[in-house]
This record gives structure tokens, C-alpha cells and sequence, in this order.
């Protein structure tokens, strides 16, 4: 029987964060981005099926990147999170905060456990807020660390390119038609200043919202088809509903 | 051990592939706050105020579903202002006739189990699905209800996809079963029936329909004591939803309110209601 070779821990975690980040790196990226009337979440995704932004409660969306089913268990065990608790004391008592301890948890356990893989996953959990100063993006890294994001978040490959683009753009306030321009911009310019952006069109998007004037308590909205055309061709306002 | 399940706790349960439905993880994960969690004794349906009257009818464009606003407790009214119809999702619709707090606890639990469903599939059941669903919820219950505390929905909506509304009813073992029409629930429900029954068109539209619930409940009202009629000095009238291809909404107090006003007129003149062609 011979001996392991001793690895240091800080080259062990380094080792997987490079793993981590690089999984990451491989996949199109998402931006979210508060607006006038709540929070918006734009994905590059061509699959119609397997979403990247999705509902988890009344006033709480996820939106993740990197290993498709590694973010879908993790998207799975908020919904249930989420709803046990909704369940048991009040839907008031679900909140985002408390959704994104629950996934810092459970990340940073994966990623400093000796025996699994890391994930290799970013996530983001939007709360709509009841004011629009109230509203919050957490992001969260592979290695299950928190920040709390002021204005958007960016993530996936190219990741820095694309938050240049859109906090060039950003002010307070925007539009929904204004965000989701700006987004879809930013996302087609990945390959950085030096190349020509590419045109991203709506098969290539997924959009949704947290819309705050939304009258029910599920304040998420998915934005597809016709409507997102035309948000993206001339601006105007879609109606309720998906 | 039961302390601590009171607290929701990351086990790896939450992580379990497969189950859509959030009963079943519920089961699992904190089986105390379920409804069927309650122990069985003899005697206890006497312990709780009792729901009474739902009544649905369908209409070419969707279909409506009406409650009165009593609960009873033995010889006392224990709420005159109780809601007994709720919308199950956007959808569809849930009435609820019996132990009224075993009832609205079931409808919360309906309620998360449809939009559990819908987040984790990403779509939402078809509406045999979510009549089936309830039905296993309802067998669920059958040990309470042998002891008393019996609870019988009547569910209705619109199905997307034969583009009509539909009602069904159940059973307290479970049993599940598609009514035509229109139908009723509740200790008013024979003469709730029997009213529908001479009152009912194919042909009503959502108006139509809704005066026609609202009648039936009067009738259920005028002959069961368990059934509230409106209440005139304090303004509490029944509840009525309908759902249509647009979903589900509840009508508005006013435009109830103009229905019960229209009914108390006619049934001053004629006080058993409108009259039926004899042949």
C-alpha cells in the first residue's frame, strides 16, 4: 500500500476553485438587473425546455449558470425549502435572505468537503423588496460565498466583459424595454470591445421578471414570443400575464 | 424528535430527485404540519363549526361557484362571514363543505401542492390531474373523517384543453366523480339541487349563471338552517368565483351585491322564486 502525496490545503482549494470556475466559464451568461418596476433576469439560452431563471415564491426568483443539473437540484431543494416553509408559518416568513443562506450552506459545505466535486455553479437569488429600495440581488460563488449586489449581477463565461457593458449603461430607474435592451446588448458583446457584437434574438433568450405592479402575490413573470419581440423591436410595455 | 421537526431543516431529503408533489415531501420531511397528522378520535367532528353549502354550475364560457357565508356549531352560528370558496390556482376553483378549519387547511395544502407542481415541472397539471390530485388528498383524510370529521370539496374550472369548465365532485373515501352542469355540496345541497335543477339553462352566460347559484343558495337557505341566506343589515353576501379561459375571478361585491338586490325584489313579489313551466 503506498501513501497519498500530501497536498497542501491551500493548493487543494485552489485546485478547486480553478475547477469550479473554469466549468463556469464554459456557459452563456446571465444578467440581472433591477428596473423601474422591479427586477429582470436576461439569459443567453437557446433551449426552450431547460430554463436558467425561474420562479421559486411570491417575490423570489433564481437564476443560475454553469452544470444544468447540478443548479436544477439546487433550484429544486429552494422551491421545496420555500414552500415547506410557506407552509408551516406564513408566506410573509419566506424570504430571500433566508433562501440565500440556505444555498451559501449547502455550496460551501460541497466545496470544502474533501470527498465531492465542487459544484460548478453561480447562483443568484432576486426579493422583491416592498419598496423598490427594498429589492435585493444576492450572488452566490461555488464556494459558497454571498454578495450582496447593488445595481446587477453578472455571470457565467465572459462574465467581466459583459458587466462592463452594462454598468456603462445602468442608471436607476430604467425601463423594463430600456434593462432588457441594455441586457441583451451586454450579452451579445461576450467577446469583449475588440469584436463585433453579436445580434441575439428572441430563440436565444430567456427573459423574466419580478414585476412589483403585477396585482397577484406571484410577482414572476416570464416575458417570451411576441411580447418580447416587441419589448426588444420598439420598446413598448408588455401587458400582465405570460 | 417532534420539537424539532416544528423547525424547517436542510436534510438531504431536499435534494431527493424526483417527487413533484410537495404532500408527498411534506410527509417526509415534516409530517406534523399536515392535515391527516391530527390523531383520530371518536366524537371529533362535534369539536368543530361546520361549512355548509357550495354550489356550481358550468356555462358555455367557463363555470361558476358560489358559497353562503355560515358556519354552524351544533345549534350555533359560529361565523356569519366565513369564505368557503377559494381559487385552487389560476385556474380553478375549490368549494369546501364540512369541518370548516380541517377544511380551509386543506384547501392551503391544495393550494401549495398545484403551484409546487407548476414551479418544479415548470407547467402546470391538467385539471383531471389536479381533480385526481384532491382526490388522493381526500383519502388521505379518510381516518378523520370516520371519526367525524368529514370534509367534501366540490372542484371545478376551466380546462385549457377541451376549452370548457368543468365540476367535479368527491366522495369522503376519496371517491372522485365528473358532474354535468351543475351540482352541489353541504347540508343545503338537496334543495340548493333541487332549485338548480328547475333553474339551470345551457345557455346562461357568466351573469346568468352566477344569479343562478345565488338563487339556489337562497333556497338552500329558506329550507336548511345550517345555510346562511344574505345578510341585508351587515352586507355579507355569498361568494361566487367563476373560471373562464382568462382564469380564475372572484365577482366583484358590487355586481353580487346588485344579484342579491335583484333576487330580494323578485322573491318579494313571489317568495319561493321564479316559477317553471308547469309543462
Amino acid at each position: 500500500m503506498s501513501l497519498p502525496f500530501y497536498v497542501a490545503p491551500e493548493q487543494q482549494m485552489k485546485d478547486r476553485a480553478d475547477y469550479a470556475r473554469k466549468g463556469i466559464a464554459r456557459g452563456r451568461s446571465v444578467v440581472v438587473l433591477h428596473y423601474a418596476d422591479g427586477i429582470l433576469f436576461v439569459a443567453e439560452n437557446r433551449s426552450q425546455a431547460l430554463h436558467k431563471v425561474s420562479e421559486i415564491y411570491d417575490r423570489v426568483a433564481f437564476a443560475a449558470v454553469g452544470r444544468y443539473n447540478e443548479f436544477e437540484n439546487l433550484r429544486q431543494a429552494g422551491i421545496r425549502y420555500a414552500d415547506v416553509r410557506g407552509y408551516t408559518y406564513d408566506r410573509t416568513d419566506v424570504t430571500g435572505r433566508g433562501l440565500a443562506n440556505m444555498y451559501a450552506q449547502v455550496l460551501g459545505t460541497i466545496f470544502s468537503s474533501g470527498g465531492d466535486k465542487p459544484y460548478e455553479v453561480e447562483i443568484v437569488v432576486a426579493e422583491l423588496g416592498a419598496t423598490p429600495a427594498q429589492d435585493q440581488i444576492y450572488r452566490l460563488t461555488y464556494d459558497g460565498s454571498v454578495a450582496d449586489e447593488a445595481n446587477f449581477a453578472v455571470m457565467g463565461g465572459s462574465a467581466d466583459a459583459i458587466a462592463e457593458i452594462v454598468s456603462s449603461g445602468f442608471t436607476h430607474g430604467l425601463r423594463l424595454a430600456e434593462a432588457a435592451k441594455l441586457a441583451v446588448g451586454a450579452l451579445g458583446s461576450d467577446g469583449g470591445p475588440n469584436a463585433a457584437p453579436r445580434s441575439l434574438g428572441v430563440e436565444a433568450l430567456e427573459v423574466a421578471v419580478l414585476d412589483r405592479t403585477r396585482a397577484m402575490p406571484r410577482k414572476f413573470r416570464r416575458i417570451k414570443g411576441d411580447r418580447l419581440a416587441a419589448l426588444l423591436a420598439d420598446g413598448s410595455q408588455p401587458t400582465n400575464g405570460t | 424528535m417532534s420539537d424539532r421537526r416544528d423547525v424547517v431543516e436542510l436534510t438531504s431529503e431536499f435534494f431527493r430527485i424526483g417527487s413533484s408533489s410537495f404532500t408527498d415531501f411534506v410527509s417526509r420531511v415534516s409530517p406534523d404540519v399536515l392535515p391527516s397528522s391530527r390523531a383520530a378520535v371518536a366524537g371529533m367532528g362535534d369539536l368543530s363549526p361546520h361549512g355548509t353549502t357550495i354550489v356550481a354550475a358550468t356555462f358555455p364560457g367557463g363555470v361558476v361557484v358560489a358559497g353562503d357565508r355560515r358556519a354552524t356549531m351544533g345549534n350555533i352560528i359560529a361565523q356569519r362571514d366565513i369564505e368557503k370558496v377559494f381559487a385552487a390556482d389560476e385556474f380553478s376553483i375549490i368549494g369546501i363543505a364540512g369541518a370548516a378549519g380541517l377544511a380551509v387547511e386543506l384547501v392551503g395544502l391544495f393550494q401549495v401542492e398545484l403551484e409546487h407542481y407548476e414551479k418544479i415541472e415548470g407547467a402546470p397539471l391538467s385539471l383531471v390531474g389536479k381533480a385526481n390530485r384532491l382526490a388522493t388528498m381526500i383519502r388521505l383524510n379518510l381516518g378523520l373523517a370516520m371519526q367525524g370529521l368529514v370534509v367534501v370539496p366540490l372542484f371545478a374550472g376551466w380546462d385549457e384543453a377541451t376549452g370548457e369548465g368543468r365540476i367535479f365532485s368527491y366522495d369522503a373515501t376519496g371517491g372522485r366523480y365528473e358532474e354535468h352542469a351543475y351540482f352541489s355540496v353541504g347540508s343545503g345541497s338537496v334543495f340548493a339541487r333541487g332549485s338548480l335543477k328547475k333553474l339551470y339553462r345551457p345557455d346562461f352566460d357568466e351573469g346568468e349563471a352566477a344569479l343562478a347559484v345565488i338563487q339556489a343558495l337562497y333556497d338552500a337557505a329558506d329550507d336548511d338552517s345550517s345555510t346562511g341566506g344574505p345578510d341585508m343589515a351587515r352586507k355579507i353576501f355569498p361568494v361566487v368565483l367563476a373560471a373562464t379561459e382568462d382564469g380564475v375571478q372572484r365577482l366583484g361585491d358590487e355586481q353580487i351585491a346588485g344579484l342579491v338586490d335583484q333576487l330580494m325584489a323578485s322573491r318579494a313579489e313571489r317568495p319561493d322564486g321564479p316559477g317553471a313551466p308547469l309543462a
